[in-house]
Protein backbone atom coordinates (compact mmCIF):
# COMPACT_ATOMS: atom_id res chain seq x y z
CA UNK A 1 0.00 0.00 0.00
CA UNK A 2 1.29 3.25 -1.14
CA UNK A 3 1.09 6.10 1.43
CA UNK A 4 -0.02 9.80 0.30
CA UNK A 5 2.52 12.85 1.31
CA UNK A 6 0.20 13.77 4.22
CA UNK A 7 -0.27 10.66 5.53
CA UNK A 8 3.53 10.29 5.20
CA UNK A 9 3.64 13.44 7.24
CA UNK A 10 0.93 12.62 9.77
CA UNK A 11 3.68 9.55 10.72
CA UNK A 12 6.24 10.84 11.16
CA UNK A 13 5.30 13.66 13.44
CA UNK A 14 3.27 11.07 15.48
CA UNK A 15 6.64 9.02 15.39
CA UNK A 16 8.64 12.38 16.67
CA UNK A 17 6.00 12.84 20.18
CA UNK A 18 8.93 10.71 21.60
CA UNK A 19 11.12 12.81 21.09
CA UNK A 20 9.59 15.88 21.02
CA UNK A 21 7.50 15.67 24.51
CA UNK A 22 10.96 14.44 26.22
CA UNK A 23 12.46 17.64 24.51
CA UNK A 24 9.97 19.86 25.86
CA UNK A 25 10.78 18.12 29.52
CA UNK A 26 14.24 19.19 29.27
CA UNK A 27 13.04 22.64 28.81
CA UNK A 28 10.76 22.65 31.63
CA UNK A 29 12.76 21.19 34.20
CA UNK A 30 14.57 24.18 34.08
CA UNK A 31 11.89 26.83 34.65
CA UNK A 32 11.37 27.66 38.38
CA UNK A 33 8.43 27.46 40.03
CA UNK A 34 9.00 29.51 43.38
CA UNK A 35 8.54 26.20 45.78
CA UNK A 36 11.05 25.83 48.82
CA UNK A 37 14.29 23.62 47.46
CA UNK A 38 12.35 23.15 44.05
CA UNK A 39 15.45 23.94 42.11
CA UNK A 40 17.44 21.24 43.84
CA UNK A 41 14.63 18.66 44.59
CA UNK A 42 12.78 18.86 41.34
CA UNK A 43 12.34 15.58 39.90
CA UNK A 44 14.42 14.23 37.34
CA UNK A 45 11.49 14.15 34.67
CA UNK A 46 14.04 13.88 31.91
CA UNK A 47 15.51 11.05 33.05
CA UNK A 48 11.67 9.64 33.84
CA UNK A 49 10.90 10.35 30.50
CA UNK A 50 13.82 8.81 28.66
CA UNK A 51 13.33 5.39 30.55
CA UNK A 52 9.53 5.22 29.32
CA UNK A 53 10.17 5.96 26.08
CA UNK A 54 13.21 3.38 25.75
CA UNK A 55 11.45 0.75 27.34
CA UNK A 56 8.22 0.97 25.79
CA UNK A 57 9.06 2.64 21.85
CA UNK A 58 12.82 1.90 22.06
CA UNK A 59 12.34 2.30 17.84
CA UNK A 60 11.20 5.81 18.34
CA UNK A 61 13.99 6.83 20.85
CA UNK A 62 17.35 6.11 19.65
CA UNK A 63 20.70 6.54 21.19
CA UNK A 64 21.98 9.69 19.04
CA UNK A 65 18.36 11.44 20.16
CA UNK A 66 18.95 10.43 23.52
CA UNK A 67 22.58 11.90 22.91
CA UNK A 68 20.50 14.80 22.19
CA UNK A 69 18.29 15.53 24.90
CA UNK A 70 21.02 15.20 26.99
CA UNK A 71 23.06 17.75 25.28
CA UNK A 72 19.85 20.31 25.92
CA UNK A 73 19.45 19.28 29.19
CA UNK A 74 23.35 20.31 30.10
CA UNK A 75 23.51 23.57 27.92
CA UNK A 76 19.92 24.91 30.12
CA UNK A 77 21.02 23.57 33.63
CA UNK A 78 24.30 24.87 32.96
CA UNK A 79 25.88 21.05 34.08
CA UNK A 80 29.21 20.63 32.81
CA UNK A 81 28.62 19.70 28.87
CA UNK A 82 28.57 15.44 27.89
CA UNK A 83 27.19 14.65 31.69
CA UNK A 84 23.99 13.98 30.69
CA UNK A 85 24.30 12.75 27.05
CA UNK A 86 26.66 10.04 29.05
CA UNK A 87 24.57 9.06 31.70
CA UNK A 88 21.44 8.71 29.68
CA UNK A 89 23.54 7.07 26.35
CA UNK A 90 24.25 4.57 29.31
CA UNK A 91 20.40 4.22 30.68
CA UNK A 92 19.31 3.97 27.48
CA UNK A 93 22.13 0.94 26.57
CA UNK A 94 21.15 -1.06 29.46
CA UNK A 95 17.57 -1.14 29.20
CA UNK A 96 17.80 -2.02 25.29
CA UNK A 97 20.03 -4.59 26.72
CA UNK A 98 17.74 -6.32 28.63
CA UNK A 99 14.83 -5.60 26.44
CA UNK A 100 13.71 -9.02 27.04
CA UNK A 101 12.26 -8.34 30.41
CA UNK A 102 10.61 -5.44 29.67
CA UNK A 103 8.47 -7.06 26.82
CA UNK A 104 4.95 -6.88 27.71
CA UNK A 105 6.30 -6.54 31.21
CA UNK A 106 3.36 -5.30 34.20
CA UNK A 107 3.91 -2.14 35.13
CA UNK A 108 5.07 -2.72 38.14
CA UNK A 109 8.08 -4.17 36.38
CA UNK A 110 8.51 -1.68 34.90
CA UNK A 111 8.56 0.65 38.13
CA UNK A 112 11.00 -1.58 40.20
CA UNK A 113 13.48 -1.47 37.29
CA UNK A 114 13.26 2.38 37.13
CA UNK A 115 13.90 2.43 40.52
CA UNK A 116 16.89 0.07 40.39
CA UNK A 117 18.36 2.41 37.54
CA UNK A 118 17.53 5.59 38.67
CA UNK A 119 19.91 5.89 41.57
CA UNK A 120 23.06 4.40 39.40
CA UNK A 121 21.70 6.72 36.66
CA UNK A 122 22.13 9.61 39.44
CA UNK A 123 25.48 8.20 41.19
CA UNK A 124 27.35 8.06 37.79
CA UNK A 125 26.09 11.29 37.03
CA UNK A 126 27.39 12.61 40.53
CA UNK A 127 30.64 10.61 40.02
CA UNK A 128 31.39 12.25 36.40
CA UNK A 129 30.70 15.55 37.59
CA UNK A 130 32.90 15.33 40.58
CA UNK A 131 35.64 14.25 37.83
CA UNK A 132 34.79 16.31 35.47
CA UNK A 133 34.30 19.45 36.92
CA UNK A 134 35.02 19.47 40.66
CA UNK A 135 30.96 20.30 41.92
CA UNK A 136 30.50 17.81 44.70
CA UNK A 137 26.63 17.29 45.42
CA UNK A 138 25.14 17.51 48.48
CA UNK A 139 24.36 13.64 49.07
CA UNK A 140 21.56 13.96 51.54
CA UNK A 141 19.66 16.65 48.81
CA UNK A 142 21.01 13.81 45.92
CA UNK A 143 19.39 11.25 48.05
CA UNK A 144 15.67 13.08 48.43
CA UNK A 145 15.79 13.84 44.65
CA UNK A 146 15.80 10.29 43.90
CA UNK A 147 13.12 9.40 46.28
CA UNK A 148 10.97 12.08 44.63
CA UNK A 149 12.00 10.84 41.49
CA UNK A 150 11.39 7.81 41.80
CA UNK A 151 7.82 8.51 43.61
CA UNK A 152 6.87 10.76 40.41
CA UNK A 153 7.56 7.62 37.38
CA UNK A 154 4.12 6.48 37.82
CA UNK A 155 2.06 9.87 37.46
CA UNK A 156 4.49 10.86 34.90
CA UNK A 157 4.20 7.56 33.34
CA UNK A 158 0.44 7.79 33.24
CA UNK A 159 0.66 10.90 31.35
CA UNK A 160 2.66 9.69 28.50
CA UNK A 161 1.19 6.04 28.37
CA UNK A 162 -1.65 8.35 28.13
CA UNK A 163 -0.25 10.23 24.80
CA UNK A 164 1.44 6.68 23.48
CA UNK A 165 -2.18 5.43 23.57
CA UNK A 166 -3.65 8.46 21.11
CA UNK A 167 -1.07 9.43 19.12
CA UNK A 168 1.06 6.34 18.96
CA UNK A 169 -1.40 3.25 18.63
CA UNK A 170 -1.55 2.70 15.07
CA UNK A 171 2.09 3.42 14.49
CA UNK B 1 13.02 -5.68 15.82
CA UNK B 2 9.03 -5.17 16.00
CA UNK B 3 8.31 -7.64 13.06
CA UNK B 4 10.70 -10.37 12.31
CA UNK B 5 10.72 -11.16 8.81
CA UNK B 6 12.96 -13.55 6.51
CA UNK B 7 15.37 -10.47 6.32
CA UNK B 8 15.78 -9.97 9.76
CA UNK B 9 18.24 -13.01 10.09
CA UNK B 10 21.01 -11.29 7.91
CA UNK B 11 20.02 -7.68 9.11
CA UNK B 12 19.95 -8.14 12.97
CA UNK B 13 23.44 -9.31 13.47
CA UNK B 14 24.50 -6.07 11.38
CA UNK B 15 22.21 -3.81 13.46
CA UNK B 16 23.76 -5.04 16.46
CA UNK B 17 26.82 -4.06 15.30
CA UNK B 18 25.56 -0.44 14.19
CA UNK B 19 24.12 -0.28 17.77
CA UNK B 20 27.33 -1.50 19.07
CA UNK B 21 29.62 1.49 16.94
CA UNK B 22 26.75 3.40 18.04
CA UNK B 23 26.96 3.48 21.38
CA UNK B 24 30.86 3.86 21.47
CA UNK B 25 30.87 6.56 19.55
CA UNK B 26 28.30 8.29 21.71
CA UNK B 27 30.08 7.78 24.52
CA UNK B 28 32.95 8.50 23.00
CA UNK B 29 31.84 11.87 21.70
CA UNK B 30 30.08 12.32 25.52
CA UNK B 31 33.85 12.51 27.25
CA UNK B 32 35.08 14.31 24.04
CA UNK B 33 32.59 17.15 25.02
CA UNK B 34 33.89 17.16 28.83
CA UNK B 35 37.28 17.34 27.60
CA UNK B 36 36.23 19.79 25.40
CA UNK B 37 34.72 21.60 28.37
CA UNK B 38 37.67 22.02 30.64
CA UNK B 39 40.26 22.54 27.61
CA UNK B 40 38.33 25.05 25.35
CA UNK B 41 36.30 26.78 28.17
CA UNK B 42 36.11 29.93 26.15
CA UNK B 43 34.41 28.43 23.46
CA UNK B 44 31.93 25.97 24.74
CA UNK B 45 30.95 29.15 27.16
CA UNK B 46 29.93 30.58 24.11
CA UNK B 47 28.47 27.75 22.32
CA UNK B 48 26.12 27.10 25.27
CA UNK B 49 25.03 30.77 25.50
CA UNK B 50 23.93 30.72 21.78
CA UNK B 51 21.70 27.78 22.66
CA UNK B 52 20.34 29.33 25.81
CA UNK B 53 19.82 32.45 23.66
CA UNK B 54 17.67 30.69 21.41
CA UNK B 55 16.05 28.94 24.04
CA UNK B 56 15.11 32.16 26.53
CA UNK B 57 12.28 33.29 24.71
CA UNK B 58 10.45 29.65 24.77
CA UNK B 59 11.65 29.94 28.95
CA UNK B 60 10.32 32.87 29.18
CA UNK B 61 6.98 32.14 27.91
CA UNK B 62 6.90 28.93 30.23
CA UNK B 63 7.74 30.85 33.21
CA UNK B 64 5.42 33.92 32.80
CA UNK B 65 2.42 31.71 33.56
CA UNK B 66 4.29 30.53 36.28
CA UNK B 67 4.94 33.32 38.51
CA UNK B 68 1.65 34.57 37.35
CA UNK B 69 0.03 31.64 39.53
CA UNK B 70 2.74 32.18 42.06
CA UNK B 71 2.04 35.55 42.77
CA UNK B 72 -2.27 35.34 42.39
CA UNK B 73 -1.11 32.11 45.76
CA UNK B 74 0.54 34.94 47.55
CA UNK B 75 -1.81 37.76 46.73
CA UNK B 76 -4.34 35.45 48.35
CA UNK B 77 -2.43 34.22 51.26
CA UNK B 78 -1.67 38.44 51.67
CA UNK B 79 -5.98 39.18 51.82
CA UNK B 80 -6.01 36.85 54.68
CA UNK B 81 -3.45 38.14 56.65
CA UNK B 82 -4.20 41.46 55.65
CA UNK B 83 -5.36 42.73 58.80
CA UNK B 84 -1.93 41.51 61.25
CA UNK B 85 0.35 43.06 57.78
CA UNK B 86 -1.16 46.18 58.57
CA UNK B 87 -0.64 45.92 62.24
CA UNK B 88 3.23 45.07 61.80
CA UNK B 89 3.31 47.64 58.71
CA UNK B 90 2.30 50.68 60.82
CA UNK B 91 4.45 49.74 63.80
CA UNK B 92 7.21 49.25 61.29
CA UNK B 93 6.72 52.48 59.83
CA UNK B 94 6.84 54.26 63.51
CA UNK B 95 9.96 52.67 63.87
CA UNK B 96 11.62 53.25 60.14
CA UNK B 97 10.70 57.17 60.73
CA UNK B 98 13.02 57.29 64.04
CA UNK B 99 15.82 55.64 61.36
CA UNK B 100 15.14 58.33 58.59
CA UNK B 101 15.84 61.51 60.98
CA UNK B 102 18.77 59.49 62.46
CA UNK B 103 19.81 58.72 58.38
CA UNK B 104 19.21 62.71 57.92
CA UNK B 105 21.29 63.25 60.56
CA UNK B 106 24.35 60.78 60.16
CA UNK B 107 23.95 62.23 56.12
CA UNK B 108 24.41 65.58 56.46
CA UNK B 109 27.08 65.21 58.87
CA UNK B 110 28.91 62.13 56.71
CA UNK B 111 28.20 64.99 53.77
CA UNK B 112 30.58 67.98 56.14
CA UNK B 113 33.20 65.15 57.11
CA UNK B 114 33.42 63.87 53.90
CA UNK B 115 34.00 67.42 52.63
CA UNK B 116 37.06 67.84 55.10
CA UNK B 117 38.48 64.94 53.81
CA UNK B 118 38.19 65.53 50.34
CA UNK B 119 36.62 61.72 49.85
CA UNK B 120 36.56 60.43 46.84
CA UNK B 121 33.42 59.25 46.10
CA UNK B 122 32.51 55.32 45.21
CA UNK B 123 31.92 54.73 41.67
CA UNK B 124 28.79 55.16 40.12
CA UNK B 125 26.29 52.14 40.13
CA UNK B 126 23.90 51.21 37.68
CA UNK B 127 21.90 48.30 37.04
CA UNK B 128 19.60 46.56 34.57
CA UNK B 129 16.60 44.10 35.69
CA UNK B 130 16.22 40.83 34.60
CA UNK B 131 13.33 37.69 34.73
CA UNK B 132 14.51 34.85 36.47
CA UNK B 133 13.68 31.84 33.54
CA UNK B 134 15.70 29.06 34.35
CA UNK B 135 16.70 27.30 37.77
CA UNK B 136 19.90 24.78 37.22
CA UNK B 137 18.20 21.59 38.96
CA UNK B 138 20.19 18.86 40.20
CA UNK B 139 21.82 18.60 43.24
CA UNK B 140 25.38 19.94 42.33
CA UNK B 141 24.94 23.23 40.81
CA UNK B 142 23.28 26.57 42.49
CA UNK B 143 22.68 28.95 39.04
CA UNK B 144 19.86 30.73 37.22
CA UNK B 145 19.32 31.86 34.04
CA UNK B 146 17.95 35.53 33.34
CA UNK B 147 16.74 37.38 30.34
CA UNK B 148 19.19 40.26 29.96
CA UNK B 149 22.54 39.68 28.37
CA UNK B 150 25.59 41.34 26.80
CA UNK B 151 22.73 43.62 24.41
CA UNK B 152 21.70 45.15 27.93
CA UNK B 153 25.17 46.19 29.44
CA UNK B 154 25.70 42.60 31.22
CA UNK B 155 29.03 41.62 31.62
CA UNK B 156 30.81 38.88 33.43
CA UNK B 157 31.44 39.03 37.06
CA UNK B 158 28.37 41.62 37.62
CA UNK B 159 26.79 41.12 40.96
CA UNK B 160 23.09 40.58 40.98
CA UNK B 161 21.00 41.57 44.00
CA UNK B 162 17.49 40.93 44.72
CA UNK B 163 15.29 43.97 46.98
CA UNK B 164 16.41 41.23 50.06
CA UNK B 165 20.37 41.49 49.03
CA UNK B 166 23.51 39.89 47.11
CA UNK B 167 21.85 37.03 45.17
CA UNK B 168 24.96 36.05 43.21
CA UNK B 169 27.44 36.72 40.35
CA UNK B 170 26.98 36.56 36.57
CA UNK B 171 29.50 33.92 35.06
CA UNK B 172 28.43 33.22 31.68
CA UNK B 173 27.17 35.73 29.17
CA UNK B 174 25.18 35.75 25.94
CA UNK B 175 23.46 37.71 23.32
CA UNK B 176 20.06 38.21 25.60
CA UNK B 177 20.51 35.47 28.30
CA UNK B 178 23.03 35.67 31.08
CA UNK B 179 23.55 32.57 33.99
CA UNK B 180 24.05 33.68 37.30
CA UNK B 181 26.29 32.01 40.21
CA UNK B 182 24.48 31.64 43.44
CA UNK B 183 25.82 32.48 46.68
CA UNK B 184 25.32 28.85 47.96
CA UNK B 185 27.20 27.40 44.56
CA UNK B 186 30.16 25.20 45.78
CA UNK B 187 31.74 27.66 43.03
CA UNK B 188 30.92 30.61 44.29
CA UNK B 189 33.62 33.24 46.71
CA UNK B 190 32.74 36.21 48.11
CA UNK B 191 34.66 38.44 49.73
CA UNK B 192 32.36 39.96 52.85
CA UNK B 193 32.69 41.78 56.27
CA UNK B 194 31.16 41.67 59.72
CA UNK B 195 29.06 44.52 59.69
CA UNK B 196 29.15 45.29 63.44
CA UNK B 197 33.13 44.06 64.04
CA UNK B 198 34.49 44.89 60.51
CA UNK B 199 36.23 41.36 60.73
CA UNK B 200 37.01 40.40 56.80
CA UNK B 201 35.93 36.73 55.70
CA UNK B 202 35.50 34.85 51.99
CA UNK B 203 31.85 33.76 51.83
CA UNK B 204 32.16 30.25 50.08
CA UNK B 205 28.91 28.05 48.92
CA UNK B 206 28.69 24.79 49.34
CA UNK B 207 25.95 23.89 47.77
CA UNK B 208 23.94 23.39 51.32
CA UNK B 209 21.43 26.39 52.04
CA UNK B 210 23.85 28.20 54.34
CA UNK B 211 27.51 29.38 52.85
CA UNK B 212 30.37 28.88 54.96
CA UNK B 213 32.47 31.59 56.16
CA UNK B 214 36.94 30.93 55.53
CA UNK B 215 39.30 32.82 56.43
CA UNK B 216 38.13 34.30 59.26
CA UNK B 217 40.60 36.35 61.44
CA UNK B 218 40.90 33.72 64.54
CA UNK B 219 40.21 36.49 67.13
CA UNK B 220 37.12 37.13 65.70
CA UNK B 221 34.14 36.27 67.55
CA UNK B 222 31.01 35.81 65.12
CA UNK B 223 27.66 36.67 66.99
CA UNK B 224 24.37 34.68 65.37
CA UNK B 225 22.20 37.34 64.41
CA UNK B 226 25.12 39.37 62.95
CA UNK B 227 24.90 41.18 59.52
CA UNK B 228 27.35 40.81 57.32
CA UNK B 229 27.85 42.16 53.92
CA UNK B 230 29.87 42.28 50.89
CA UNK B 231 33.32 43.95 51.16
CA UNK B 232 34.24 45.31 48.02
CA UNK B 233 37.34 43.64 47.99
CA UNK B 234 38.43 42.81 44.83
CA UNK B 235 36.90 45.17 43.20
CA UNK B 236 34.15 42.80 41.83
CA UNK B 237 30.97 43.50 43.71
CA UNK B 238 30.11 47.63 45.39
CA UNK B 239 31.04 47.41 48.93
CA UNK B 240 27.78 47.31 51.74
CA UNK B 241 25.45 44.93 49.72
CA UNK B 242 23.32 42.48 52.19
CA UNK B 243 24.31 39.14 52.05
CA UNK B 244 23.33 37.50 54.87
CA UNK B 245 22.84 37.22 58.88
CA UNK B 246 25.50 34.78 61.06
CA UNK B 247 23.04 31.60 61.37
CA UNK B 248 25.82 29.06 63.00
CA UNK B 249 28.59 29.92 64.83
CA UNK B 250 30.20 26.77 65.67
CA UNK B 251 34.53 26.62 66.80
CA UNK B 252 34.93 24.58 63.28
CA UNK B 253 32.71 26.90 60.44
CA UNK B 254 31.01 29.61 60.97
CA UNK B 255 27.49 29.57 58.54
CA UNK B 256 25.58 32.74 56.63
CA UNK B 257 21.98 32.41 56.09
CA UNK B 258 21.38 34.68 53.15
CA UNK B 259 19.19 37.01 52.93
CA UNK B 260 17.80 36.04 49.46
CA UNK B 261 14.63 33.24 49.23
CA UNK B 262 16.57 31.84 45.79
CA UNK B 263 13.68 30.08 45.10
CA UNK B 264 11.43 32.59 45.63
CA UNK B 265 13.27 35.31 43.64
CA UNK B 266 11.31 36.17 39.94
CA UNK B 267 13.35 38.92 39.16
CA UNK B 268 17.56 40.12 39.62
CA UNK B 269 19.25 43.37 39.27
CA UNK B 270 22.50 42.89 37.45
CA UNK B 271 24.79 46.01 38.94
CA UNK B 272 27.53 46.96 36.76
CA UNK B 273 29.84 48.64 39.16
CA UNK B 274 31.96 51.30 37.85
CA UNK B 275 35.69 49.13 39.14
CA UNK B 276 34.61 45.48 37.87
CA UNK B 277 34.49 45.98 34.10
CA UNK B 278 38.09 47.42 34.21
CA UNK B 279 39.39 44.63 36.94
CA UNK B 280 37.54 41.87 35.18
CA UNK B 281 39.44 42.48 31.83
CA UNK B 282 43.02 42.36 33.80
CA UNK B 283 42.78 39.92 36.72
CA UNK B 284 40.37 36.61 36.97
CA UNK B 285 37.93 36.68 39.12
CA UNK B 286 38.70 37.29 42.85
CA UNK B 287 38.72 33.77 44.29
CA UNK B 288 40.22 30.48 43.36
CA UNK B 289 37.74 29.14 41.03
CA UNK B 290 38.68 25.57 40.13
CA UNK B 291 36.80 23.25 37.43
CA UNK B 292 33.83 24.74 36.11
CA UNK B 293 33.64 28.42 35.47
Amino acid sequence: MKLSPLQRLDIAVRQSMPVVVTLLLAVISVVPIGLPASSSLAPDIVLIAVFYWTVHRPDLMRAWTVFVIGMLSDVLSGTPLGVHPLVLVLVHTVIISQHKIFRGAAFGVVWWAFSLIAPAAHAVTATVAFVAADVAPDLSVLALRLVLTIGLYPALAWLLGRAQRALLAAV
Amino acid sequence: MKRPGPVSRFAAPIRLYGQRFAFLGLIAAAVGMMVLGKAETQLVERMRMVVVDAFVPVLDAIARPVATVNDLVARVGEVVHVHAENARLREENERLLKWQAVARKLESENRSLREILRFTPDAPVSFVSARVVGHAGGSFLRTVLVTAGERDGVAKGQAAVTGDGLAGRVTEVGERAARVLLLTDINSHVPVVLETSRDRAVMAGDNSERPKLLFLPSTARPEIGERVVTSGHGGVFPPGIPVGIIAAAGDTSVRVQPFVDFDRMQHLRIIEYGLGGTLQVSAPPPAPRRGRR
